[in-house]
């Protein structure tokens, strides 16, 4: 049995390959301009290296925010199903899904069965999506992988006014200017954006068994710090990027 | 300090400027009073001789705010023969008021800015829409420029100069020239669908992929934040007669869109519509003086 599950996010376009319940590829591209041309390449790459072709393959099923631009899959489900049903499979203990995206949040609690009991949605400000930390990164000129590190080298705490990611890049560029610390500030960053994110999750209700995925997953500064906020402990994926691309895939199994 | 002028290659940087009043040629023996408005990204400096507009400056605000009101004064006083000294009462006011270290006192921005308004536009004035540098209020006032209500977004570039700066340089054009650029097109454009300056930056690049072209863009932006900022006026109640004040009142591109939305005009003035909170911050300081003398007597 072989499925194949596309997450068309608004930054990156990734792809997992299930076999017999079992994840055996992964893939990613930029989404850039066009969803369903990025859809289709990551298709073809998750493809490659491996002996399956097309036709082999059951079942394909989209999720993410282009996920029906895609004419050649089966179906597709918003990413909130498919975050719990990626998150699950990972991981059985989690029972809050935190799924930080480029250009948006979702916090989800799961029923003992893996069925989505409540959740709430940020995507209508940028300063609380991994766009938010992108774009500090790049005013602190270093790269957005190596944000983590810095930060766990803080030494003291910053208290970062500026909410909006318009207003935080000229504050980080005055804490420059006030020779405040890279690592400093990168803890500030993430700091900041935890405390945002954190009201959204107490929205749902915090619980123990919270897992972040989602890309920024790979940051462990940032998730040192929403440990802090929350005080509670954050399991993470190993691919964190493909949770709901895998979520996605193992849906796909219902349609064969 | 030296005055740059105008460089195209940075498309967010708008123009400095300083004016002297052309009918008032001695000012020895006169009563000079000031007010300095450090804001976030603009700073103006304003000198009232015999409570007269007598000169202004508007530059940008640097690293530092102490010298940032320095150089605006220095500025608006070039050409005057008048030095800090000459100075008998000067009121500080925006975000780095604390920061003026010539001033007699420092009073709250709205307050200042609803004066300010008053003077500049007349006792009809009723509501003012003041869209700063990083951040955009809807001030009521009455017939003398008092406040008698306001609502302020200070949290979101939405609607604010720096939201515009980003627009400017994403898309390659000189900030002061969005205004008429969103104008030449042939049918206006419905509006970016986000609120946010970010998502509505990568909704700009998308749609110059498309095929849109930069004017048909910027007007879809202006339109987009000339929405957001009706809200908020909209939410604090419009009351005629109606004005724009801070940096943006000079994008016609967001004030047509803003007058439609709501179906009012906007008071218009030869002035330069940044200075009013600094004009409204020497109104006070003239005020004070001669209320000071008046007590005296």
């Amino acid at each position: 049995m072989i499925t194949v599950g596309i997450d068309c996010g608004n930054q990156n376009t990734k792809a997992i390959m299930v076999i017999d319940g079992k994840i055996m590829n992964k893939a990613s591209v930029v989404t850039e301009f066009d969803g369903k041309i990025a859809a289709e390449k990551v298709y073809t790459m998750v493809l490659a290296n491996t002996s399956v072709k097309r036709d082999d393959v059951h079942a394909i099923v989209t999720t993410g925010a282009g996920r029906d631009m895609v004419d050649f899959s089966n179906a597709s489900i918003n990413e909130v199903s498919s975050a719990a049903r990626g998150s699950r499979f990972i991981n059985a203990d989690a029972n809050l899904v935190i799924d930080l995206g480029a250009e948006g949040c979702r916090a989800m609690r799961l029923n003992r069965d893996g069925r989505v009991k409540n959740y709430e949605v940020n995507d209508k400000c940028a300063s609380g999506a991994g766009t938010f930390i992108e774009t500090m990164a790049r005013a602190l000129q270093i790269k957005t992988e190596d944000m983590g590190d810095y930060s766990l080298r803080h030494k003291k705490d910053l208290a970062m006014n500026a909410q909006c990611v318009v207003f935080s890049e000229s504050e980080v560029i005055s804490l420059i200017h006030q020779q405040e610390t890279v690592e400093d500030i990168a803890h500030g960053i993430h700091v900041g954006i935890c405390n945002r994110i954190s009201s959204l999750i107490r929205r749902v209700g915090i619980v123990d068994g919270i897992m972040l995925i989602g890309g920024p997953g790979y940051n462990k500064g940032l998730v040192q710090s929403l440990q802090d906020v929350l005080g509670k402990d954050i399991a993470v994926a190993e691919d964190s990027e493909f949770v709901s691309a895998v979520g996605a895939a193992v849906y796909a199994v219902n349609l064969v | 300090m030296t005055m740059s002028n105008v460089e195209k290659v940075e498309y967010w940087r708008w123009g400095e400027s300083n004016w002297k009043n052309p009918n008032i040629s001695d000012c020895s023996g006169s009563l000079i009073t000031a007010g300095v408005d450090i804001g976030s990204t603009s700073t103006q400096a304003v000198i009232l001789a015999d409570g007269e507009l007598y000169a202004y400056s508007s530059i940008r605000t640097g690293s530092n705010s102490p010298n940032s009101a320095i150089d605006a004064m220095k500025w608006a006083m070039d050409g005057t023969g008048l030095s800090l000294e000459d100075l008998r009462y000067t009121v500080g006011t925006g975000y780095g008021r604390v920061n003026v270290p010539f001033a007699d006192k420092s009073v709250t921005e709205i307050s200042c800015h609803a004066r300010g308004a008053n003077m500049i536009y007349g006792p009809s004035l009723r509501t003012i829409l003041d869209m700063g540098g990083q951040d955009c209020k809807a001030i009521h006032c009455n017939e003398v420029g008092r406040v008698t209500s306001f609502m302020m977004n200070d949290k979101c570039a939405a609607g604010t100069g720096r939201g515009m700066e980003v627009i400017a340089n994403l898309l390659s054009v000189h900030v002061e020239d969005i205004g008429k650029m969103s104008f030449m097109i042939d049918e206006e454009p419905p509006p970016v669908s986000s609120v946010c300056v970010i998502f509505a930056k990568t909704e700009a690049t998308n749609l110059m992929r498309a095929g849109w072209s930069k004017e048909k863009v910027l007007a879809a932006y202006c339109h987009a934040m000339a929405l957001r900022v009706a809200r908020l006026l909209e939410r604090n109640g419009m009351e005629e007669d109606f004005a724009i004040t801070g940096g943006i009142a000079k994008n016609i591109g967001v004030v047509r869109r803003i007058e439609r939305i709501l179906g009012v005009r906007a008071l218009e003035t030869e002035m330069d519509q940044q200075i009013a909170g600094a004009l409204g911050a020497a109104t006070i300081a003239n005020e004070k003086i001669t209320n000071w003398w008046r007590r005296k007597k």
